[in-house]
C-alpha cells in the first residue's frame, strides 16, 4: 500500500501550471516516445520505400512547378529546383504537423476519456514525428542538390538549427489549434482553406524580388516566410541565414509558444465534454 | 478495509453541454455570443456528490443507464476534471475503463501491450517482464505478433483485460468490463479481481451485474439521476435497488 501522506487533488476550475504540464509529460516520457514512432512506423509503413513514398509528395511538386515556372524565373534563381524543395520542406512539415495536430485529438480522444494523460502530449508527439521527418527529408534533398549540382557548403550544419526553431512555432501553433478544434468542429476546415492562401503569400515557388515593393509588407508580416529562408538560405545561396531573419524565427517562436500554451491550459479542462 | 482514505470526492458535480447537437462550429459559438445568448442549458451527470473510499475498500456502483455512474468513476481516477467540488486521490490509480481504447490495429498485439503499458506509466522494461504473463492470462500465444486487425474481438477484449490488470496499483477502477469473452476466461477475471482485493487492493467496480457486484463488493452505492439514492453494505443496497424495479426517480418518493 502506499503510504503518501499527500493525496493528489483535483478541483473545479483548475487549469494546468506550465511546472505541472512539464512534468507529467516528462513522467510520461515512454508514451511519447510511443507516440513518436507509432507516428513514424504508421508513416512510413516499416520500410524504406514507405519512407521514400512519403518524400515522393514534395518531388513530384518540385518536378511540376520546375517544369512551370523553372525557365520563367531561371534569369533571378538559377537551381530553381533547390530554391524551391528547401523552402517547400520547410511549409510542408508547418502544414502537415498543424493539420495532424488537430486531427490528433479527435484520434486520442477515447484515450484521454480512459487515462488521465496530459493533452500536450498529442500536439508534442506529432511536431516531434515531423522534426524528424524534416530531418530524414535532408537525405533526399542533399541527393537532388548533388544531381543539380548545387555547391555544397559548410553553411548546411545550420539547418538542424533551423528545424528547432521551425519546430517551436509549430508546438505553438499547433497548441492554439488542437484546442479550439477539440471545441469547434469548423476550425479544421477553415484553417484548411485559409492555409492554401498562405501558402501562396509566402514565397515558395516564386522570387521575393517579382512581389511589388509595396505588397512586401504582407510578405514579411508571415512569420512562415523567415522559416522559409532560414532552410532556404543554407541550401540555395550557401550562407547562413542573416542574422535579422534568424532573430525574428526565434521571436515568432517564442511568442507562438506563449500564447498556444496558454490557449490549450484555458481550454484543456474542457476537452472530456466536447471529444 | 485500513482507516486510510483511498478516495475522498467532496460536494462533486459534473455537468455536460445538454444540446442534443452541441455547439460545435466557431460560426455558431460567434454568432450566439453576438446574440447574447450562451450556450443553452446544461445537464448534470452527476450532482453535489460526496463519496469517501477507504483502502481496501470494495465498492461497487450500481444504478441505471445514464446515472452517472460512468462519470463517477471517471472522477474518482482524476481522469476528469469535475464542474464543482473537490477529488483527492492517495496512491496510485489504475482506471480499467473503455479497454479498446488506445489499441493501434495496425501494431501488433505485443507492441500494443508495449504501447498501453506506457500508457499506464509502466516502464518498458517492467512491461517486457510481465509480456509473457499477460500473454498466457489472455491465451493469445500464438497471435501475439499479427497486427491487431486480424484479432475477433473477444481475442481484444482478453488482451485489454489482461494488460489493463498487470498493472499493480494501490485502487483499481473497474467499468462493466467483467463482461467480456467467454464465461471460462470471465471466471478467471473474477478470480483475478479477488486475488487483487485480497492482496488489500481498493476496488471500485461499476456494473449491471447484480451477481458480479455481490461476489466482489463489501459495499455499495446506488446512483440515480447523479445522486447517491442508497449506500451501505451490498445485500441492503441491492435489495433497495431491487425494489425500485428500474423506476426512474422511484428513489425520490
Amino acid at each position: 500500500m502506499n503510504d503518501t501522506a499527500a493525496p493528489a487533488v483535483v478541483l473545479a476550475g483548475q487549469r494546468p501550471t506550465l511546472r505541472r504540464e512539464c512534468a507529467q509529460v516528462w513522467a510520461r516520457w515512454e508514451l511519447l516516445v510511443n507516440l513518436v514512432t507509432r507516428d513514424l512506423t504508421v508513416r512510413y509503413k516499416r520500410s524504406l520505400l514507405g519512407f521514400l513514398w512519403s518524400f515522393l509528395h514534395p518531388l513530384i511538386f518540385m518536378v511540376v512547378l520546375t517544369l512551370v515556372f523553372g525557365t520563367l524565373f531561371a534569369q533571378r534563381t538559377p537551381n530553381y529546383s533547390a530554391y524551391l524543395l528547401s523552402a517547400y520542406l520547410a511549409f510542408q512539415y508547418f502544414l502537415q504537423t498543424t493539420t495532424k495536430a488537430m486531427a490528433s485529438m479527435s484520434w486520442n480522444g477515447p484515450l484521454l476519456k480512459r487515462v488521465y494523460v496530459p493533452a500536450s502530449i498529442f500536439p508534442l508527439s506529432v511536431a516531434l514525428s515531423g522534426l524528424v521527418n524534416l530531418y530524414l527529408s535532408f537525405l533526399p534533398m542533399f541527393l537532388v542538390m548533388a544531381v543539380l549540382k548545387v555547391p555544397f557548403s559548410w553553411s548546411l550544419l545550420f539547418l538542424p538549427l533551423g528545424g528547432v526553431l521551425l519546430f517551436l512555432f509549430v508546438l505553438g501553433c499547433s497548441f492554439a489549434l488542437c484546442s479550439l478544434a477539440v471545441y469547434f468542429d469548423d476550425v479544421r476546415l477553415m484553417y484548411e482553406a485559409g492555409i492554401y492562401s498562405v501558402m501562396y503569400l509566402t514565397p515558395i515557388f516564386y522570387p521575393l524580388e517579382i512581389v511589388p515593393e509595396r505588397f512586401r509588407p504582407i510578405i514579411f508580416a508571415n512569420p512562415l516566410y523567415y522559416y522559409c529562408e532560414l532552410i532556404r538560405q543554407p541550401v540555395f545561396t550557401g550562407r547562413l541565414p542573416e542574422p535579422e531573419t534568424i532573430a525574428v524565427a526565434a521571436v515568432w517562436a517564442v511568442v507562438m509558444l506563449i500564447l498556444g500554451w496558454q490557449v490549450l491550459r484555458r481550454m484543456s479542462p474542457g476537452f472530456f465534454r466536447h471529444l | 478495509m485500513s482507516d486510510r482514505f483511498a478516495v475522498r470526492l467532496h460536494r462533486v458535480a459534473m455537468h455536460f453541454p445538454a444540446r442534443r447537437e452541441p455547439l460545435r462550429s466557431l460560426k455558431e459559438w460567434a454568432i450566439a455570443r453576438l446574440h447574447g445568448h450562451h450556450d443553452g442549458g446544461v445537464f448534470w451527470a452527476i450532482r453535489d456528490l460526496d463519496l469517501d473510499l477507504r483502502q481496501g475498500d470494495t465498492l461497487g456502483v450500481i444504478g441505471r443507464n445514464g446515472a452517472g455512474k460512468s462519470t463517477l468513476l471517471r472522477l474518482a481516477g482524476g481522469i476528469i476534471q469535475p464542474s464543482r467540488g473537490e477529488v483527492h486521490i492517495w496512491g496510485s490509480v489504475a482506471p480499467v475503463i473503455e479497454l479498446s481504447a488506445g489499441f493501434d490495429r495496425e501494431l501488433t498485439g505485443r507492441e500494443n501491450v508495449l504501447f498501453n503499458g506506457s500508457l499506464l506509466g509502466i516502464p518498458r522494461r517492467e512491461m517486457r517482464k510481465r509480456m509473457d504473463e499477460i500473454v498466457a492470462f489472455a491465451q493469445l500465444e500464438e497471435v501475439v505478433d499479427a497486427p491487431l486487425r486480424t484479432y475477433s474481438s473477444g481475442m481484444l477484449a482478453r488482451l485489454a483485460f489482461a494488460v489493463a490488470t498487470s498493472v499493480r496499483a494501490d485502487t483499481v477502477l473497474l467499468d462493466e468490463v467483467l463482461a467480456v469473452g467467454d464465461q471460462f476466461f470471465r471466471s478467471r477475471c473474477h478470480a483475478r479481481i479477488a486475488e487483487m482485493c485480497a492482496a488489500g487492493t481498493t476496488l471500485m467496480l461499476v456494473s449491471h451485474d447484480l451477481t458480479t457486484i455481490t461476489n466482489l463488493c463489501r459495499r455499495a452505492v446506488w446512483l440515480d439521476e447523479g445522486r447517491i439514492v442508497a449506500a451501505g453494505e451490498t445485500p441492503a443496497v441491492l435489495d433497495a435497488y431491487r425494489g425500485s424495479a428500474g423506476v426512474p426517480g422511484a428513489a425520490r418518493t
